[in-house]
């Protein structure tokens, strides 16, 4: 389902932390939205999943502006793994990913067996068939992501919004998680903050700086050495991945490059 | 052609039957249905038991039959023959019976507002009293009884308490949302600032007041007693807290959603500050009313909740009966305490619910420490 932001500015506490953002994902892509720590991702994200009402600009989800639906009709299109953990409470994994049937449910409806064999079928598209019973709480980082991209599953939403999924997990629940994503097959729009990510994983790629896009595009044309230097602030060395032949990314400082006596990018002949 | 999520186009359709798990019989809760089911049963058990416990033990002890006996020849009339006292008679139908039955009431409706407090702050330390409702209800009352009813225009003691705790809740309410935004921290922050300037007003009036027990009188609504149960006085409380277990019973999901929190809640496709507005009114109302009726009884808000968290989890739509079972059978059993313990004295019930309720808590407390982490399912 496709999802189109035009002019998108948003504020909070009336503080302006995005301006004039526009953004489209078409049906089926997996889109990355990369920049540095503040720079809006999150808070775009928000505006799209009806958390947070932008000042100016629409958002529109298969057609429709999310503002103008109900929050029940955004959440059967668009389905949402926030940044959150619920430490406090305790719900098993299963409990967690039925949750995913709530904008589908009246509230005197039950869950039906066809909702509870969405669910189990959820977990075990995520490898975790078996721990339908643990409690949420005991899973480790990598598992509770997989029990939130389960709920998104339940959810069957067209639409995927992704905040930093992989942040906390080591690099093997990293690689998971994207990889299962794009199995999924579904829309997703997905802030991360690991560039090799975004190029391994993602059709497209936007580029946030304070607020606004400053670059959009497949990966490899996005992704420059010129661009990462100013908006990261770092030098940024292009290699092929030896395995993919993707983009892949060798970060250095630039301090240690002005100290360094050799260019990095240009070992000297011997 | 758009792909869902899942991919599972038609929920009425179950998966292909090469799966083998039947979702029917596959258990994603803490308990099996069918545990649960005894559970409930057994607590709906202990309610009865209870009931008539409280019943038939007193300063006057009242054997079950006679008691039995006694309720069906109020409500039956003349088909069954006397065989008890018109003294019996009459500390059953006039006092215990209805005094149990508000001790049901009150025990289910503050173990609700105790588990809807805990989602709507999202904290489980929350009680239903963190608005500053008692300390509201306490200020009503204690201007009555001091400056008279005229001084707020005929209002009866009770009506000034339920006018005090919801003045307090508005209060609270107003000082905690900003540009329609009522965040938890605020509501807590909002809540023990007011309960505190409440406090001070009736403290001051009590002072400066030259009324002779009224002291005494403030105390029935700052520690709770069921003393006041009668039939003419029930048909409130009673209809507020069934009305409210319905309600809430109904707003399972967005209450599980809540606690997930409130990113998770908006994606779930819930009006978060509908939803707010909507519990903050309902505990308002059911706590409120069970404050006019019988004070502010500690404690029994905030652990009831925790022990049926501990027993079935967080799911609102398993822990919400649980609770209520849980909490009428222990202030039933509260009541019995408070009426026998001291006799020929009654004791306020915050007194025995904090004897019981204080080293639950501490236990709480300990168990988090050992854990590292704020574990109190």
């Amino acid at each position: 389902m496709r999802l189109s932001a035009a002019g998108i500015s948003a504020e909070i506490d009336g503080i302006p932390i995005v301006s004039g953002v526009d953004l489209t994902v078409q049906d089926g892509q997996l889109v990355g939205l990369v920049g540095p720590n503040g720079c809006g991702k999150s808070t775009l994200l928000r505006t799209i999943y009806r958390a947070l009402r932008p000042v100016g600009g629409a958002v529109q989800v298969g057609g429709d502006d999310v503002w103008r639906l109900s929050a029940r009709q955004s959440a059967q299109r668009t389905a949402v793994v926030a940044q959150e953990t619920s430490a406090d409470f305790e719900f098993t994994a299963f409990e967690v990913v039925t949750m995913g049937r709530g904008p589908h449910k009246r509230a005197f409806d039950r869950e039906s067996s066809a909702d509870r064999a969405l669910c189990l079928d959820a977990l075990a598209r995520v490898g975790l068939a078996a721990s339908a019973r643990r409690s949420f709480a005991t899973l480790s980082g990598g598992e509770k992501q997989r029990v939130l991209v389960a709920r998104a599953i339940a959810q069957q939403s067209r639409l995927l919004i992704l905040d930093e999924p992989t942040n906390h997990l080591d690099v093997r629940y990293q690689l998971e998680i994207l990889g299962l994503v794009r199995e999924l097959g579904v829309t997703t729009l997905s802030a991360l903050h690991d560039l090799n990510l975004a190029a391994a994983y993602c059709d497209r790629v936007y580029v946030m700086d304070a607020g606004g896009i400053v670059a959009g595009g497949a990966p490899h044309e996005v992704l420059t050495a010129e661009l990462i230097a100013r908006i990261f602030g770092v030098r940024a060395h292009p290699l092929p991945h030896p395995e993919t032949g993707k983009l892949h990314l060798a970060f250095s400082l630039p301090s240690i490059h002005t100290a360094s006596p050799v260019p990095l990018e240009e070992p000297v002949a011997k | 052609m758009a792909t869902a999520v899942g991919d599972v186009p038609d929920t009425d359709k179950l998966p292909d039957a090469d799966k083998p798990p039947d979702p029917d019989t596959v258990e994603g809760h803490r308990l099996s249905a069918a545990r649960y089911r005894l559970l409930l049963t057994c607590s709906a058990v202990a309610v009865v038991v209870a009931f008539i416990l409280a019943i038939v033990i007193g300063a006057v002890a009242v054997p079950a039959d006679r008691v039995l006996g006694i309720i069906a020849h109020n409500i039956l009339g003349e088909a069954v023959t006397p065989f008890w006292s018109p003294v019996e008679n009459q500390i059953v139908w006039q006092f215990r019976l209805p005094r149990a039955i508000l001790a049901a009431v009150v025990g289910a409706g503050l173990a609700l507002v105790g588990a809807v407090m805990q989602a709507l702050v999202r904290n489980p330390l929350a009680d239903p009293y963190l608005l500053g409702v008692s300390s509201g209800a306490a200020l009503g009352a204690v201007i009555v009884l001091v400056l008279g009813t005229s001084a707020v225009g005929g209002l009866s003691l009770s009506v000034a308490a339920f006018a005090g705790s919801l003045l307090a809740l508005v209060a609270v309410y107003g000082m905690a949302q900003r540009r329609g935004q009522v965040t938890p921290s605020r509501l807590i922050l909002a809540g023990v600032a007011l309960a505190y300037l409440f406090q001070a007003a009736y403290s001051f009036v009590l002072q400066k007041a030259d009324a002779p027990g009224a002291a005494q009188s403030v105390l029935f609504w700052l520690l709770g007693s069921l003393g006041g149960a009668r039939w003419s006085n029930l048909g409130v409380p009673t209809a507020v807290v069934t009305a409210g277990l319905v309600v809430l019973l109904v707003q399972y999901r967005p209450l599980n959603a809540l606690i997930a929190g409130e990113e998770t809640a908006v994606a779930l496709g819930i009006n978060l500050a509908r939803l707010r507005f909507g519990l903050f009114l309902l505990t308002s109302l059911l706590v409120g009313v069970m404050v006019a009726a019988v004070g502010a009884i500690a404690f029994v808000g905030l652990i009831v909740p925790h022990v049926a968290r501990l027993i079935v989890g967080s799911d609102h739509r398993r822990m919400l009966p649980l609770a209520a079972l849980i909490g009428a059978t222990f202030l039933l059993l509260v009541d019995i305490l408070a009426r026998t313990a001291d006799q020929p004295q009654e004791l306020p019930l915050s007194i025995v619910t904090a004897a019981v309720g204080v080293p639950f808590f501490i236990w709480l407390l300990r168990r988090q420490d050992r854990s590292g982490r704020l574990t109190v399912t």
